[in-house]
Protein backbone atom coordinates (compact mmCIF):
# COMPACT_ATOMS: atom_id res chain seq x y z
CA UNK A 1 0.00 0.00 0.00
CA UNK A 2 1.28 3.44 -0.80
CA UNK A 3 0.16 7.02 -0.73
CA UNK A 4 -0.79 8.50 -4.04
CA UNK A 5 0.17 12.01 -5.10
CA UNK A 6 -3.46 13.03 -4.51
CA UNK A 7 -3.32 11.65 -0.96
CA UNK A 8 -0.21 13.67 -0.25
CA UNK A 9 -1.79 16.79 -1.74
CA UNK A 10 -4.82 16.31 0.49
CA UNK A 11 -2.65 15.88 3.59
CA UNK A 12 -0.73 19.02 2.65
CA UNK A 13 -3.97 20.91 2.31
CA UNK A 14 -5.07 19.75 5.76
CA UNK A 15 -1.75 20.82 7.26
CA UNK A 16 -2.00 24.21 5.64
CA UNK A 17 -5.45 24.72 7.15
CA UNK A 18 -4.35 23.57 10.58
CA UNK A 19 -2.49 25.44 13.26
CA UNK A 20 0.43 23.00 13.18
CA UNK A 21 3.80 23.57 11.58
CA UNK A 22 4.89 20.00 11.25
CA UNK A 23 3.23 16.68 10.57
CA UNK A 24 4.73 13.21 10.67
CA UNK A 25 2.67 10.30 9.45
CA UNK A 26 3.84 6.71 9.75
CA UNK A 27 1.75 3.93 8.33
CA UNK A 28 2.05 0.67 6.49
CA UNK A 29 5.70 0.96 5.61
CA UNK A 30 5.57 4.65 4.74
CA UNK A 31 6.86 7.61 6.66
CA UNK A 32 5.70 11.02 5.50
CA UNK A 33 7.10 14.18 7.06
CA UNK A 34 5.62 17.56 6.21
CA UNK A 35 6.81 20.90 7.48
CA UNK A 36 5.22 24.25 6.91
CA UNK A 37 7.87 26.62 5.63
CA UNK A 38 8.35 29.97 3.96
CA UNK A 39 8.99 30.06 0.22
CA UNK A 40 12.68 30.80 0.59
CA UNK A 41 13.22 27.83 2.82
CA UNK A 42 11.20 25.62 0.55
CA UNK A 43 13.39 26.37 -2.45
CA UNK A 44 16.50 25.65 -0.41
CA UNK A 45 16.82 22.43 1.43
CA UNK A 46 13.58 22.25 3.39
CA UNK A 47 10.93 21.22 0.90
CA UNK A 48 7.32 21.13 2.03
CA UNK A 49 7.23 17.46 1.21
CA UNK A 50 10.39 16.48 2.94
CA UNK A 51 10.46 12.88 1.96
CA UNK A 52 8.42 9.77 1.53
CA UNK A 53 10.88 7.33 2.98
CA UNK A 54 10.02 3.71 3.14
CA UNK A 55 10.60 2.45 6.66
CA UNK A 56 11.40 -1.17 7.32
CA UNK A 57 8.35 -3.10 6.16
CA UNK A 58 6.39 -4.70 8.96
CA UNK A 59 5.96 -8.42 8.57
CA UNK A 60 2.37 -9.16 7.65
CA UNK A 61 0.45 -10.93 10.37
CA UNK A 62 -0.88 -13.52 8.02
CA UNK A 63 2.30 -14.17 6.07
CA UNK A 64 3.74 -17.53 6.93
CA UNK A 65 7.29 -16.27 6.39
CA UNK A 66 8.88 -12.90 5.77
CA UNK A 67 9.76 -11.96 2.20
CA UNK A 68 13.25 -13.10 1.28
CA UNK A 69 15.91 -10.45 1.58
CA UNK A 70 18.16 -12.22 -0.93
CA UNK A 71 17.54 -10.62 -4.35
CA UNK A 72 18.46 -13.88 -6.05
CA UNK A 73 15.62 -15.71 -4.40
CA UNK A 74 12.23 -15.53 -6.03
CA UNK A 75 8.94 -16.57 -4.44
CA UNK A 76 6.52 -18.86 -6.22
CA UNK A 77 3.13 -17.95 -4.78
CA UNK A 78 -0.22 -19.72 -4.74
CA UNK A 79 -2.36 -18.41 -7.61
CA UNK A 80 -5.50 -19.38 -5.67
CA UNK A 81 -6.72 -20.66 -2.33
CA UNK A 82 -6.84 -24.43 -1.98
CA UNK A 83 -5.12 -27.54 -0.70
CA UNK A 84 -1.43 -27.76 -1.55
CA UNK A 85 -0.11 -31.05 -2.91
CA UNK A 86 3.51 -31.73 -3.71
CA UNK A 87 2.87 -34.81 -5.83
CA UNK A 88 0.42 -35.71 -8.61
CA UNK A 89 -1.25 -38.43 -6.49
CA UNK A 90 -0.87 -39.97 -3.05
CA UNK A 91 2.28 -42.07 -2.84
CA UNK A 92 3.79 -40.69 -6.03
CA UNK A 93 7.14 -38.89 -5.90
CA UNK A 94 6.94 -35.11 -5.45
CA UNK A 95 7.05 -32.84 -8.49
CA UNK A 96 10.18 -31.17 -7.13
CA UNK A 97 12.49 -31.43 -4.14
CA UNK A 98 14.81 -28.82 -2.67
CA UNK A 99 17.80 -28.60 -4.98
CA UNK A 100 15.85 -29.44 -8.13
CA UNK A 101 16.43 -27.30 -11.19
CA UNK A 102 13.22 -25.79 -12.58
CA UNK A 103 12.26 -23.99 -15.79
CA UNK A 104 9.46 -21.43 -16.09
CA UNK A 105 6.96 -24.07 -17.14
CA UNK A 106 7.99 -26.81 -14.70
CA UNK A 107 5.00 -28.00 -12.66
CA UNK A 108 5.97 -27.64 -9.01
CA UNK A 109 2.72 -28.37 -7.18
CA UNK A 110 -1.02 -28.92 -7.39
CA UNK A 111 -3.63 -26.81 -5.65
CA UNK A 112 -6.94 -28.54 -5.25
CA UNK A 113 -10.21 -26.61 -4.96
CA UNK A 114 -13.27 -28.79 -4.36
CA UNK A 115 -11.69 -31.75 -6.20
CA UNK A 116 -10.55 -29.60 -9.08
CA UNK A 117 -6.78 -29.88 -9.54
CA UNK A 118 -4.89 -26.75 -10.59
CA UNK A 119 -1.25 -27.10 -11.56
CA UNK A 120 1.22 -24.53 -10.35
CA UNK A 121 4.21 -23.75 -12.54
CA UNK A 122 7.50 -22.30 -11.32
CA UNK A 123 7.30 -19.21 -13.55
CA UNK A 124 11.02 -18.74 -12.99
CA UNK A 125 14.21 -20.52 -13.88
CA UNK A 126 16.56 -21.71 -11.13
CA UNK A 127 17.12 -24.10 -8.29
CA UNK A 128 14.49 -24.80 -5.63
CA UNK A 129 15.85 -23.42 -2.36
CA UNK A 130 12.88 -24.01 -0.09
CA UNK A 131 9.40 -25.56 -0.08
CA UNK A 132 7.23 -23.92 2.56
CA UNK A 133 3.78 -25.49 3.09
CA UNK A 134 3.48 -29.09 4.18
CA UNK A 135 1.81 -31.52 1.81
CA UNK A 136 -1.98 -31.31 2.16
CA UNK A 137 -2.02 -27.90 3.85
CA UNK A 138 -4.58 -25.21 3.04
CA UNK A 139 -2.80 -22.35 1.30
CA UNK A 140 -4.14 -18.85 0.80
CA UNK A 141 -4.23 -16.90 -2.41
CA UNK A 142 -0.80 -15.28 -2.69
CA UNK A 143 0.89 -17.47 -0.07
CA UNK A 144 4.53 -18.34 -0.75
CA UNK A 145 4.90 -21.97 -1.81
CA UNK A 146 8.51 -22.22 -2.94
CA UNK A 147 11.62 -20.10 -3.09
CA UNK A 148 13.77 -20.48 -6.18
CA UNK A 149 17.36 -19.33 -6.44
CA UNK A 150 17.83 -17.69 -9.82
CA UNK B 1 -25.26 -29.46 15.97
CA UNK B 2 -23.38 -26.80 17.88
CA UNK B 3 -21.44 -24.47 15.64
CA UNK B 4 -17.90 -23.87 16.93
CA UNK B 5 -16.38 -21.97 14.03
CA UNK B 6 -17.95 -19.87 11.29
CA UNK B 7 -16.39 -18.84 8.01
CA UNK B 8 -17.67 -15.40 7.07
CA UNK B 9 -17.97 -15.07 3.31
CA UNK B 10 -18.32 -11.31 3.22
CA UNK B 11 -16.59 -8.04 3.97
CA UNK B 12 -17.29 -4.55 5.27
CA UNK B 13 -19.54 -3.62 8.13
CA UNK B 14 -21.60 -6.82 8.00
CA UNK B 15 -18.47 -8.94 8.46
CA UNK B 16 -17.61 -6.91 11.56
CA UNK B 17 -21.23 -7.21 12.73
CA UNK B 18 -21.23 -11.02 12.43
CA UNK B 19 -17.86 -11.29 14.22
CA UNK B 20 -19.28 -9.28 17.12
CA UNK B 21 -22.10 -11.77 17.75
CA UNK B 22 -19.79 -14.77 17.26
CA UNK B 23 -17.47 -13.41 19.94
CA UNK B 24 -20.39 -12.96 22.30
CA UNK B 25 -21.43 -16.55 21.68
CA UNK B 26 -17.89 -17.93 21.96
CA UNK B 27 -17.87 -19.05 18.31
CA UNK B 28 -14.56 -18.87 16.41
CA UNK B 29 -14.39 -16.81 13.22
CA UNK B 30 -12.53 -17.16 9.94
CA UNK B 31 -12.89 -14.26 7.56
CA UNK B 32 -12.51 -14.91 3.85
CA UNK B 33 -10.97 -11.76 2.39
CA UNK B 34 -9.87 -10.54 -0.99
CA UNK B 35 -6.41 -9.06 -1.49
CA UNK B 36 -7.89 -5.56 -1.15
CA UNK B 37 -9.35 -6.36 2.28
CA UNK B 38 -6.40 -8.12 3.91
CA UNK B 39 -5.72 -5.19 6.21
CA UNK B 40 -9.35 -4.25 6.83
CA UNK B 41 -10.84 -3.79 10.29
CA UNK B 42 -12.89 -7.02 10.03
CA UNK B 43 -9.73 -8.93 9.03
CA UNK B 44 -8.13 -7.73 12.25
CA UNK B 45 -11.22 -8.53 14.34
CA UNK B 46 -11.61 -12.11 13.08
CA UNK B 47 -9.72 -14.93 14.81
CA UNK B 48 -8.22 -15.71 11.42
CA UNK B 49 -8.35 -14.09 8.01
CA UNK B 50 -7.53 -15.99 4.85
CA UNK B 51 -7.05 -14.50 1.44
CA UNK B 52 -9.33 -16.14 -1.13
CA UNK B 53 -8.39 -14.19 -4.23
CA UNK B 54 -7.83 -10.86 -5.98
CA UNK B 55 -9.79 -7.70 -5.27
CA UNK B 56 -12.43 -8.17 -7.96
CA UNK B 57 -15.48 -9.88 -6.44
CA UNK B 58 -15.75 -12.31 -9.37
CA UNK B 59 -12.32 -13.67 -8.49
CA UNK B 60 -12.83 -13.81 -4.73
CA UNK B 61 -16.12 -13.13 -2.88
CA UNK B 62 -18.24 -14.69 -5.63
CA UNK B 63 -16.28 -17.94 -5.98
CA UNK B 64 -18.54 -20.63 -4.56
CA UNK B 65 -16.03 -23.51 -4.66
CA UNK B 66 -13.25 -21.43 -3.13
CA UNK B 67 -15.48 -20.32 -0.25
CA UNK B 68 -16.60 -23.85 0.56
CA UNK B 69 -13.05 -25.16 0.25
CA UNK B 70 -11.87 -22.44 2.61
CA UNK B 71 -14.55 -23.47 5.13
CA UNK B 72 -13.56 -27.12 4.92
CA UNK B 73 -9.85 -26.33 5.02
CA UNK B 74 -10.19 -24.18 8.13
CA UNK B 75 -12.48 -26.71 9.85
CA UNK B 76 -15.34 -24.26 9.99
CA UNK B 77 -18.70 -25.89 10.71
CA UNK B 78 -20.73 -23.18 9.02
CA UNK B 79 -20.68 -20.35 6.48
CA UNK B 80 -22.36 -17.01 7.11
CA UNK B 81 -22.85 -15.27 3.76
CA UNK B 82 -23.91 -11.83 5.09
CA UNK B 83 -25.85 -9.86 2.47
CA UNK B 84 -25.05 -9.32 -1.20
CA UNK B 85 -22.28 -11.44 -2.80
CA UNK B 86 -23.25 -15.14 -2.45
CA UNK B 87 -25.97 -14.70 0.16
CA UNK B 88 -28.82 -15.40 -2.25
CA UNK B 89 -27.07 -17.69 -4.69
CA UNK B 90 -28.55 -21.15 -4.54
CA UNK B 91 -25.31 -22.87 -5.73
CA UNK B 92 -23.50 -21.91 -2.49
CA UNK B 93 -26.34 -23.19 -0.31
CA UNK B 94 -26.50 -26.35 -2.40
CA UNK B 95 -22.74 -27.03 -2.27
CA UNK B 96 -22.84 -26.51 1.51
CA UNK B 97 -25.69 -29.00 1.72
CA UNK B 98 -23.73 -31.63 -0.24
CA UNK B 99 -20.44 -31.03 1.60
CA UNK B 100 -21.90 -31.08 5.10
CA UNK B 101 -21.17 -27.43 5.85
CA UNK B 102 -23.99 -25.56 7.58
CA UNK B 103 -25.24 -22.67 5.46
CA UNK B 104 -26.53 -19.95 7.77
CA UNK B 105 -29.57 -19.06 5.73
CA UNK B 106 -32.48 -20.68 3.93
CA UNK B 107 -32.32 -23.85 1.84
CA UNK B 108 -31.18 -23.70 -1.79
CA UNK B 109 -34.76 -24.48 -2.84
CA UNK B 110 -36.11 -21.53 -0.83
CA UNK B 111 -33.51 -19.19 -2.35
CA UNK B 112 -34.60 -20.32 -5.80
CA UNK B 113 -38.29 -19.94 -4.96
CA UNK B 114 -37.92 -16.28 -3.99
CA UNK B 115 -35.18 -15.43 -6.52
CA UNK B 116 -37.50 -15.98 -9.46
CA UNK B 117 -39.85 -13.01 -9.37
CA UNK B 118 -42.70 -14.76 -11.16
CA UNK B 119 -42.48 -17.80 -8.96
CA UNK B 120 -42.41 -15.59 -5.85
CA UNK B 121 -45.52 -13.81 -7.16
CA UNK B 122 -47.26 -17.13 -7.63
CA UNK B 123 -46.29 -18.23 -4.10
CA UNK B 124 -47.64 -14.94 -2.74
CA UNK B 125 -50.95 -15.44 -4.52
CA UNK B 126 -51.14 -18.99 -3.21
CA UNK B 127 -50.51 -17.70 0.32
CA UNK B 128 -53.33 -15.19 -0.09
CA UNK B 129 -50.87 -12.30 -0.06
CA UNK B 130 -51.90 -9.45 -2.36
CA UNK B 131 -49.66 -8.79 -5.36
CA UNK B 132 -49.57 -5.78 -7.65
CA UNK B 133 -52.11 -6.36 -10.45
CA UNK B 134 -50.21 -7.81 -13.39
CA UNK B 135 -48.59 -11.02 -14.47
CA UNK B 136 -46.42 -12.93 -16.89
CA UNK B 137 -46.78 -12.36 -20.59
CA UNK B 138 -45.53 -14.66 -23.32
CA UNK B 139 -46.40 -12.55 -26.37
CA UNK B 140 -47.15 -8.97 -27.34
CA UNK B 141 -50.84 -9.78 -27.87
CA UNK B 142 -51.06 -11.22 -24.38
CA UNK B 143 -49.21 -8.21 -23.02
CA UNK B 144 -51.54 -5.73 -24.67
CA UNK B 145 -54.63 -7.58 -23.44
CA UNK B 146 -53.28 -7.64 -19.87
CA UNK B 147 -52.16 -4.02 -20.06
CA UNK B 148 -55.69 -2.93 -21.02
CA UNK B 149 -57.03 -4.81 -18.02
CA UNK B 150 -54.51 -3.29 -15.55
CA UNK B 151 -54.53 0.17 -17.08
CA UNK B 152 -51.61 2.58 -17.63
CA UNK B 153 -49.20 3.60 -16.31
CA UNK B 154 -47.52 0.24 -15.85
CA UNK B 155 -44.12 -1.32 -15.37
CA UNK B 156 -42.35 -3.91 -17.49
CA UNK B 157 -40.09 -5.92 -15.17
CA UNK B 158 -37.48 -8.62 -15.69
CA UNK B 159 -38.26 -11.98 -14.11
CA UNK B 160 -34.64 -12.39 -13.03
CA UNK B 161 -34.11 -8.73 -12.19
CA UNK B 162 -33.89 -6.74 -9.00
CA UNK B 163 -32.80 -3.43 -7.61
CA UNK B 164 -34.61 -1.60 -10.37
CA UNK B 165 -32.56 -3.11 -13.16
CA UNK B 166 -34.35 -4.30 -16.27
CA UNK B 167 -37.41 -2.21 -15.43
CA UNK B 168 -39.33 0.08 -17.82
CA UNK B 169 -42.12 2.53 -17.10
CA UNK B 170 -44.86 2.67 -19.73
CA UNK B 171 -47.10 5.76 -19.61
CA UNK B 172 -49.31 4.88 -22.55
CA UNK B 173 -50.36 1.43 -23.67
CA UNK B 174 -49.29 2.07 -27.28
CA UNK B 175 -45.69 2.40 -26.02
CA UNK B 176 -45.81 -1.09 -24.51
CA UNK B 177 -44.46 -3.21 -27.41
CA UNK B 178 -41.29 -1.10 -27.73
CA UNK B 179 -40.73 -1.04 -23.97
CA UNK B 180 -41.18 -4.79 -23.76
CA UNK B 181 -38.62 -5.42 -26.46
CA UNK B 182 -36.11 -3.16 -24.77
CA UNK B 183 -36.70 -4.63 -21.29
CA UNK B 184 -36.46 -8.16 -22.62
CA UNK B 185 -33.19 -7.47 -24.45
CA UNK B 186 -31.70 -5.75 -21.39
CA UNK B 187 -32.82 -8.52 -19.06
CA UNK B 188 -31.37 -11.17 -21.36
CA UNK B 189 -28.02 -9.41 -21.38
CA UNK B 190 -27.92 -8.60 -17.66
CA UNK B 191 -29.47 -11.69 -16.05
CA UNK B 192 -29.35 -14.34 -18.80
CA UNK B 193 -33.14 -14.50 -18.60
CA UNK B 194 -35.15 -12.48 -21.13
CA UNK B 195 -38.55 -13.16 -19.55
CA UNK B 196 -40.54 -10.10 -18.50
CA UNK B 197 -43.83 -9.46 -16.73
CA UNK B 198 -46.20 -6.53 -16.30
CA UNK B 199 -47.28 -4.74 -13.16
CA UNK B 200 -49.45 -1.76 -12.36
CA UNK B 201 -47.27 1.27 -11.62
CA UNK B 202 -48.09 2.59 -8.18
CA UNK B 203 -47.43 6.32 -8.42
CA UNK B 204 -47.23 6.99 -4.71
CA UNK B 205 -45.98 4.01 -2.81
CA UNK B 206 -44.13 3.42 0.41
CA UNK B 207 -41.58 0.66 0.83
CA UNK B 208 -42.48 -1.21 4.00
CA UNK B 209 -40.91 -4.56 4.80
CA UNK B 210 -41.47 -7.13 7.52
CA UNK B 211 -38.70 -9.03 9.31
CA UNK B 212 -39.46 -12.70 9.77
CA UNK B 213 -37.74 -15.68 11.39
CA UNK B 214 -38.62 -19.23 10.44
CA UNK B 215 -37.55 -22.60 11.84
CA UNK B 216 -37.64 -24.35 8.47
CA UNK B 217 -40.55 -26.53 9.54
CA UNK B 218 -43.40 -24.11 9.01
CA UNK B 219 -43.19 -22.13 12.23
CA UNK B 220 -42.68 -18.41 11.53
CA UNK B 221 -42.69 -15.29 13.68
CA UNK B 222 -42.36 -11.63 12.67
CA UNK B 223 -40.34 -8.89 14.33
CA UNK B 224 -42.31 -5.94 13.07
CA UNK B 225 -41.87 -3.79 10.00
CA UNK B 226 -39.34 -1.29 8.67
CA UNK B 227 -40.10 1.70 6.48
CA UNK B 228 -37.39 2.08 3.81
CA UNK B 229 -39.07 4.64 1.56
CA UNK B 230 -36.15 7.08 1.57
CA UNK B 231 -34.41 5.66 -1.48
CA UNK B 232 -32.29 6.98 -4.26
CA UNK B 233 -32.46 4.93 -7.45
CA UNK B 234 -33.76 1.97 -5.46
CA UNK B 235 -30.89 2.23 -2.99
CA UNK B 236 -32.15 2.66 0.55
CA UNK B 237 -30.64 5.52 2.49
CA UNK B 238 -32.68 5.85 5.68
CA UNK B 239 -34.72 3.14 7.39
CA UNK B 240 -36.89 3.22 10.47
CA UNK B 241 -39.19 1.18 12.62
CA UNK B 242 -42.06 1.30 13.32
CA UNK B 243 -43.23 2.68 9.97
CA UNK B 244 -44.76 6.10 10.67
CA UNK B 245 -48.31 7.00 9.80
CA UNK B 246 -49.80 3.54 9.20
CA UNK B 247 -53.16 2.47 10.57
CA UNK B 248 -53.05 -0.38 13.08
CA UNK B 249 -55.16 -2.48 10.70
CA UNK B 250 -52.73 -2.04 7.81
CA UNK B 251 -49.73 -2.71 10.05
CA UNK B 252 -51.23 -5.93 11.39
CA UNK B 253 -52.26 -7.00 7.90
CA UNK B 254 -48.68 -6.51 6.65
CA UNK B 255 -47.26 -8.60 9.51
CA UNK B 256 -49.78 -11.38 8.95
CA UNK B 257 -49.19 -11.43 5.17
CA UNK B 258 -45.40 -11.71 5.66
CA UNK B 259 -45.84 -14.60 8.08
CA UNK B 260 -48.25 -16.38 5.69
CA UNK B 261 -45.78 -16.03 2.82
CA UNK B 262 -42.83 -17.39 4.82
CA UNK B 263 -44.99 -20.19 6.25
CA UNK B 264 -45.95 -21.29 2.78
CA UNK B 265 -42.24 -21.78 1.96
CA UNK B 266 -41.50 -23.33 5.40
CA UNK B 267 -38.86 -20.65 5.42
CA UNK B 268 -35.68 -21.26 7.43
CA UNK B 269 -33.76 -18.46 9.15
CA UNK B 270 -34.02 -14.69 8.92
CA UNK B 271 -35.76 -13.15 5.93
CA UNK B 272 -37.57 -10.02 4.89
CA UNK B 273 -40.82 -9.74 2.98
CA UNK B 274 -41.03 -6.44 1.11
CA UNK B 275 -44.28 -4.68 0.35
CA UNK B 276 -45.36 -1.65 -1.57
CA UNK B 277 -47.95 0.32 0.37
CA UNK B 278 -50.25 2.09 -2.07
CA UNK B 279 -51.10 5.35 -0.36
CA UNK B 280 -53.94 6.31 -2.68
CA UNK B 281 -55.79 3.02 -2.17
CA UNK B 282 -54.64 2.33 1.41
CA UNK B 283 -53.68 -1.12 0.11
CA UNK B 284 -50.44 -3.10 0.01
CA UNK B 285 -48.83 -5.47 -2.44
CA UNK B 286 -46.09 -8.08 -2.16
CA UNK B 287 -42.86 -6.97 -3.84
CA UNK B 288 -40.29 -9.67 -3.06
CA UNK B 289 -38.66 -11.63 -0.33
CA UNK B 290 -35.01 -11.17 0.62
CA UNK B 291 -33.65 -14.49 1.78
CA UNK B 292 -30.85 -13.13 3.98
CA UNK B 293 -30.01 -10.70 6.72
CA UNK B 294 -30.74 -7.12 5.60
CA UNK B 295 -28.46 -4.10 5.79
CA UNK B 296 -31.11 -2.33 7.88
CA UNK B 297 -31.63 -5.14 10.44
CA UNK B 298 -30.22 -3.05 13.35
CA UNK B 299 -33.34 -0.88 13.65
CA UNK B 300 -35.36 -4.02 14.35
CA UNK B 301 -32.75 -5.16 16.86
CA UNK B 302 -32.87 -1.76 18.56
CA UNK B 303 -36.60 -1.83 19.27
CA UNK B 304 -37.01 -5.57 19.96
CA UNK B 305 -33.72 -6.26 21.75
CA UNK B 306 -33.30 -9.41 19.63
CA UNK B 307 -29.87 -10.18 18.14
CA UNK B 308 -30.92 -11.35 14.68
CA UNK B 309 -27.50 -12.80 13.83
CA UNK B 310 -27.63 -14.91 17.00
CA UNK B 311 -31.10 -16.14 16.04
CA UNK B 312 -29.86 -16.99 12.53
CA UNK B 313 -27.09 -19.06 14.10
CA UNK B 314 -29.49 -20.78 16.51
CA UNK B 315 -31.82 -21.78 13.66
CA UNK B 316 -28.82 -22.99 11.64
CA UNK B 317 -27.76 -25.13 14.60
CA UNK B 318 -31.16 -26.78 14.47
CA UNK B 319 -32.42 -25.23 17.68
CA UNK B 320 -35.55 -23.98 15.97
CA UNK B 321 -37.10 -20.72 17.07
CA UNK B 322 -36.12 -19.75 20.59
CA UNK B 323 -38.68 -16.97 20.60
CA UNK B 324 -42.45 -17.13 20.43
CA UNK B 325 -44.46 -14.35 18.80
CA UNK B 326 -45.54 -13.20 22.26
CA UNK B 327 -41.86 -12.75 23.26
CA UNK B 328 -41.44 -10.06 20.61
CA UNK B 329 -42.18 -6.67 22.08
CA UNK B 330 -41.26 -3.49 20.33
CA UNK B 331 -40.15 -0.54 22.43
CA UNK B 332 -39.71 2.98 21.12
CA UNK B 333 -38.54 4.09 17.68
CA UNK B 334 -35.29 3.48 15.79
CA UNK B 335 -33.89 5.19 12.68
CA UNK B 336 -30.81 4.29 10.66
CA UNK B 337 -28.74 6.37 8.26
CA UNK B 338 -26.40 4.71 5.80
CA UNK B 339 -23.15 6.61 5.63
CA UNK B 340 -21.71 6.13 2.15
CA UNK B 341 -18.45 7.29 0.62
CA UNK B 342 -20.17 9.22 -2.15
CA UNK B 343 -20.43 12.83 -3.10
CA UNK B 344 -23.94 14.31 -2.83
CA UNK B 345 -22.79 17.41 -4.70
CA UNK B 346 -21.65 15.41 -7.72
CA UNK B 347 -24.54 13.06 -8.42
CA UNK B 348 -23.51 10.77 -5.57
CA UNK B 349 -20.45 9.52 -7.38
CA UNK B 350 -18.41 7.07 -5.30
CA UNK B 351 -15.48 8.51 -3.43
CA UNK B 352 -13.14 5.61 -2.66
CA UNK B 353 -9.76 6.20 -1.08
CA UNK B 354 -8.05 6.42 2.22
CA UNK B 355 -9.94 7.62 5.29
CA UNK B 356 -7.61 9.94 7.18
CA UNK B 357 -9.77 10.41 10.20
CA UNK B 358 -12.90 8.57 11.25
CA UNK B 359 -14.54 9.62 14.45
CA UNK B 360 -17.90 7.91 15.01
CA UNK B 361 -20.54 9.09 17.45
CA UNK B 362 -21.28 7.46 20.79
CA UNK B 363 -23.91 8.06 23.41
CA UNK B 364 -27.15 6.77 24.82
CA UNK B 365 -29.32 5.10 22.20
CA UNK B 366 -26.65 5.36 19.50
CA UNK B 367 -25.24 2.35 17.68
CA UNK B 368 -22.70 2.46 14.89
CA UNK B 369 -22.02 -0.58 12.69
CA UNK B 370 -18.86 0.12 10.72
CA UNK B 371 -15.69 -1.30 9.24
CA UNK B 372 -13.96 2.04 8.92
CA UNK B 373 -11.39 3.48 11.32
CA UNK B 374 -8.82 6.21 10.83
CA UNK B 375 -6.43 5.00 8.13
CA UNK B 376 -8.90 2.50 6.59
CA UNK B 377 -9.11 2.18 2.86
CA UNK B 378 -12.30 2.15 0.85
CA UNK B 379 -11.40 0.05 -2.20
CA UNK B 380 -13.12 0.97 -5.46
CA UNK B 381 -14.23 -2.62 -6.12
CA UNK B 382 -17.11 -2.80 -3.66
CA UNK B 383 -20.11 -0.79 -2.44
CA UNK B 384 -19.49 2.53 -0.76
CA UNK B 385 -21.18 1.76 2.57
CA UNK B 386 -18.93 2.99 5.36
CA UNK B 387 -21.21 2.73 8.35
CA UNK B 388 -24.74 2.66 9.63
CA UNK B 389 -25.63 5.06 12.40
CA UNK B 390 -28.67 3.92 14.34
CA UNK B 391 -30.53 6.00 16.92
CA UNK B 392 -33.08 4.52 19.31
CA UNK B 393 -35.33 6.51 21.64
CA UNK B 394 -38.78 6.41 23.23
CA UNK B 395 -40.49 8.03 20.26
CA UNK B 396 -39.79 9.23 16.71
CA UNK B 397 -39.04 12.90 17.48
CA UNK B 398 -36.57 11.87 20.18
CA UNK B 399 -34.92 9.33 17.85
CA UNK B 400 -34.65 11.98 15.12
CA UNK B 401 -33.07 14.37 17.58
CA UNK B 402 -30.54 11.76 18.71
CA UNK B 403 -29.69 10.80 15.14
CA UNK B 404 -29.22 14.44 14.06
CA UNK B 405 -26.86 15.03 16.97
CA UNK B 406 -24.96 11.82 16.24
CA UNK B 407 -24.48 12.83 12.62
CA UNK B 408 -23.34 16.29 13.63
CA UNK B 409 -20.80 14.61 15.91
CA UNK B 410 -19.38 12.37 13.18
CA UNK B 411 -16.12 13.41 11.61
CA UNK B 412 -14.72 11.82 8.47
CA UNK B 413 -11.82 13.24 6.48
CA UNK B 414 -9.98 11.93 3.44
CA UNK B 415 -13.06 10.77 1.52
CA UNK B 416 -16.29 12.57 0.66
CA UNK B 417 -19.37 11.25 2.44
CA UNK B 418 -23.12 11.75 2.23
CA UNK B 419 -23.33 12.97 5.86
CA UNK B 420 -24.36 16.47 4.80
CA UNK B 421 -27.20 14.98 2.76
CA UNK B 422 -28.44 13.07 5.80
CA UNK B 423 -28.38 16.26 7.85
CA UNK B 424 -30.51 17.89 5.19
CA UNK B 425 -33.09 15.10 5.09
CA UNK B 426 -33.35 14.81 8.87
CA UNK B 427 -34.25 18.49 9.14
CA UNK B 428 -36.61 18.53 6.15
CA UNK B 429 -40.26 19.10 7.23
CA UNK B 430 -41.88 16.34 5.15
CA UNK B 431 -39.45 13.72 6.41
CA UNK B 432 -39.87 14.99 9.96
CA UNK B 433 -43.63 14.65 9.59
CA UNK B 434 -43.12 10.99 8.60
CA UNK B 435 -44.57 8.65 6.01
CA UNK B 436 -42.88 9.91 2.82
CA UNK B 437 -43.13 7.77 -0.32
CA UNK B 438 -40.36 6.32 -2.49
CA UNK B 439 -40.45 9.35 -4.79
CA UNK B 440 -39.48 11.63 -1.92
CA UNK B 441 -35.72 11.86 -2.50
CA UNK B 442 -36.04 12.44 -6.23
CA UNK B 443 -38.48 15.28 -5.53
CA UNK B 444 -36.18 16.71 -2.89
CA UNK B 445 -33.34 16.72 -5.42
CA UNK B 446 -35.53 18.43 -8.04
CA UNK B 447 -37.15 21.09 -5.90
CA UNK B 448 -34.75 21.41 -3.02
Amino acid sequence: MSLTAADVAEIMRLLEQSSFDELTLEMEGIKLSLRRGVAAERSENAPAVAAITPVAPKAKDDAKAPAPADPNLQDVVAPLLGTFYRSPKPGAPPFVEVGAVVEEDTVVAIIEVMKLMNTVRAGVRGKVAEILPTDGALVEHGETLLRVRK
Amino acid sequence: MAIRRILIANRGEIAARIIRTCRKLGIGTVLATSEADRDSVPARLADRAICIGPARPGESYLKVETIVHAALGTKSDAIHPGYGFLSERAPLARLCESEGVIFIGPTAAQIEAVGDKLRARAEAEAADVPVVPGGAVASQEEALALARKIGAPLLVKAVGGGGGRGMKLVQQIEDLPAAMQLASAEAGAAFGDARVYLERFVASGRHVEVQVLGDGAGHVIHLGERDCSVQRRYQKLIEETPAPDLTDELRSALHAAAVRFAQRLSYRGAGTVEFLVDRARDAFYFLEMNARIQVEHPVTEAVTGVDLIAEQIAVAEGMGLRLAQSDIRSRGHAIECRVNAEDPDHDFRPSPGKVLEASWPTGEGIRVDTHIASGSRIPPFYDSLMAKIIAHADDRPAALERLSRAIAGTRITGVVTNLSFHTRILSEPRFRAGGVDTGYLAELARHG
